[in-house]
């Protein structure tokens, strides 16, 4: 596409892409890697009160190498947490992506009615902000409002309660499913419009019918966006932090440490320990580096030829 | 063919039901008094709309409307620099051979490896520092940057601007940041609307840097305002009616943008041609 040994244009331009990106790469130093290493600097220290104390002398920081990590890793209930995210995003990915995918390829059959109608309405919750989205179906989780518990009730349910220990997992699903399908279907609905159409005609020659070129033609073809769209959620629901804590006014079934960026927030600002915070935040980083390294090898090899040989 | 056409259609009208519930729901109670909401049907037009609306105001001087501003601000400004700052540095890199490039296209779009919690904590701490915590800035600043804009900007100015155009402009004289201007932001015009509107919906709908960066609810955005007020009225069923009107009235405008700017809302990841 545009390849550096193109021609003589960069030996002209000289200075001026520089310019270009100087403002980008000012805010990244400012707001992401001096912020990253502060991080790295906090989680290694602790303070240390000496004495009664009281008083400004008695009370110091040191340096503690890892020992912030040793004890957020030596916490039963910050493996507690991850469990309860893993369970959570598990059953989000599944649900979210597989519902995405079949609504992006159903839009994309050949007979469908309403098509326009159904992708705007399935594309809405997109528009609603994260603390709305939980708010709402907070408010449709309670039984004195809720339509839910009018319906179930009609049909003889009575006493399902939505925000208990045991359900609020699906409840809060419930609510990021909800959100994030209309963006994935429509990432993955761009994806499917984008293929020759010519592609299917063999297939429909030789006999297949709509739900085998599917399965067999279409879905192969969008496997990367299938593989971008997953690895976004991913990183997404490890840091899952808004529909717990504002679901946590309505119901008790969730504690101030259920997800572990909720722990950061409480160890930074509830109980002030800065440097447990920065040590798991750090850990935080490191698990979602996975799925995020990934990510950004597909990027680099679909958009712009890089890293191909 | 004919056949199977039935269950797709009413597969999908399954699904656009479920996604528009929640928001019909919300309509609708947004209309019921106090007395009515616990009481009439769910989706059972109520007569308390106008009560609402003005109790609403009526809260703490009209704090909402405030926290409504406030969203406006902090989104539409915030969106409008960051559009600035991606497409003149996607530009660059996809329209420049210079000796770095790779790599500081790589470090920016790096930026999406880290978790925003990991930024926001030490943000906070830094900006406290220079005295810029509970401020404005401390919103606006940390959301100017972002590695997705950059990487949309690259793509579109890639297939948007041909090089034989930057070469005729520069056979002729024309300075670079004239170029810019004049050739690369029009051409750009449609991605550039794109890339707008996806940071004003993520700066809309944020709610962890708001949250960790401000303590005076005057400055509050909608989704820290609202949260407050749902704590607040978690034990007072009387300020539910506050909530949920609160929360219909602040879902309106991204939806009206949303629809109005439909064919804006493109997410070609490979391609980036922006058909208009």
């Amino acid at each position: 596409m545009d390849s550096p040994r193109k021609g003589a244009r960069g030996a002209r331009a000289g200075a001026v892409p520089y310019l270009f990106l100087a403002p980008a790469m000012v805010l990244f130093a400012l707001f992401v890697a001096v912020p990253i290493g502060y991080t790295i600097y906090l989680s290694l220290r602790r303070v240390r009160f000496s004495g009664l104390g009281l008083g400004r002398g008695s009370r110091t920081e040191i340096f503690v190498g890892l020992e912030n990590y040793k004890a957020a890793l030596q916490d039963p209930e910050f493996w507690a947490g991850w469990v309860r995210v893993l369970g959570y995003s598990i059953l989000v990915l599944t649900l979210m992506l597989g519902l995405a995918l079949v609504f992006a390829l159903l839009l994309d059959s050949v007979k469908i009615r309403f098509g326009r109608f159904s992708r705007i309405a399935i594309f809405l919750p997109y528009a609603v902000p994260g603390v709305v989205a939980t708010l709402l179906w907070g408010f449709l989780y309670l039984p004195s409002l809720s339509p839910i518990h009018e319906t179930l009730g009609l049909l003889g349910v009575r006493g399902i309660d939505l925000l208990a220990p045991g359900t609020v997992v699906y409840s809060m699903a419930n609510v990021a499913i909800w959100g994030g399908v209309g963006f994935n279907m429509l990432v993955l609905y761009t994806q499917l419009r984008a293929i020759p159409r010519e592609y299917y005609e063999s297939a429909r020659l030789d006999g297949a019918g709509e739900l085998a070129i599917a399965l067999r033609v279409k879905v192969p073809m969008i496997a990367p966006a299938i593989v971008l769209t997953t690895i976004f959620s991913i990183i997404a629901t490890i840091q899952v932090f808004t529909e717990p804590v504002t679901l946590r006014p309505i119901t008790n079934a969730l504690s101030s440490t259920w997800s572990p960026l909720m722990r950061v927030y409480r160890d930074a600002f509830v109980t002030g320990d800065l440097y447990s915070a920065a040590a798991t935040s750090i850990i935080i980083a490191l698990i979602s580096l996975g799925p995020s390294l990934g990510f950004l090898r597909i990027v680099r090899r679909r958009a712009f030829g890089e890293g191909q040989q | 063919m004919k056949k199977g056409g039935l269950a797709p259609t009413a597969l999908l009208l399954l699904g656009a039901l479920y996604c528009l519930l929640p928001v019909g729901w919300v309509l609708v109670a947004a209309t019921k008094s106090r007395a009515e909401l616990f009481t009439s049907a769910a989706f059972a037009p109520g007569t308390g709309l106008m009560g609402n609306l003005s109790d609403l105001s009526a809260y703490r001087d009209g704090i909402f409307w405030r926290w409504m501003l406030n969203t406006a601000l902090y989104a539409g400004l915030g969106a409008a620099l960051s559009t600035g700052v991606s497409v003149v540095a996607g530009y660059a890199l996809a329209k420049f051979a210079f000796r770095g490039r790779g790599l500081m296209f790589n470090i920016l779009i790096g930026g999406i490896l880290v978790p925003s919690v990991v930024l926001a904590i030490p943000q906070y701490l830094l900006l406290s520092k220079v005295g810029l915590a509970n401020t404005y800035w401390a919103v606006l600043l940390p959301s100017i940057l972002n590695p997705y804009s950059i990487y949309l900007a690259r793509i579109y100015a890639a297939a948007a601007i041909p090089d034989a155009l930057l070469e005729a402009g520069r056979i002729d004289g024309a300075g670079e940041t004239h170029l810019l201007r004049v050739v690369a932001l029009p051409l750009m015009g449609p991605g550039m609307v794109t890339i707008f509107l996806f940071q004003f919906v993520a700066i809309w709908n944020n709610f962890l840097l708001p949250f960790i960066m401000l303590a005076d609810d005057g400055k509050f955005p909608l989704t820290v305002g609202l949260y407050t007020l749902l704590v607040t009225g978690a034990n007072q069923p009387a300020l539910y009616n506050l909530v949920i009107t609160g929360a219909m009235l602040s879902i309106i405008p991204l939806i009206a943008l949303f629809l109005t700017m439909q064919r804006y809302w493109r997410t070609d990841l490979g391609d980036g041609s922006v058909k208009s």
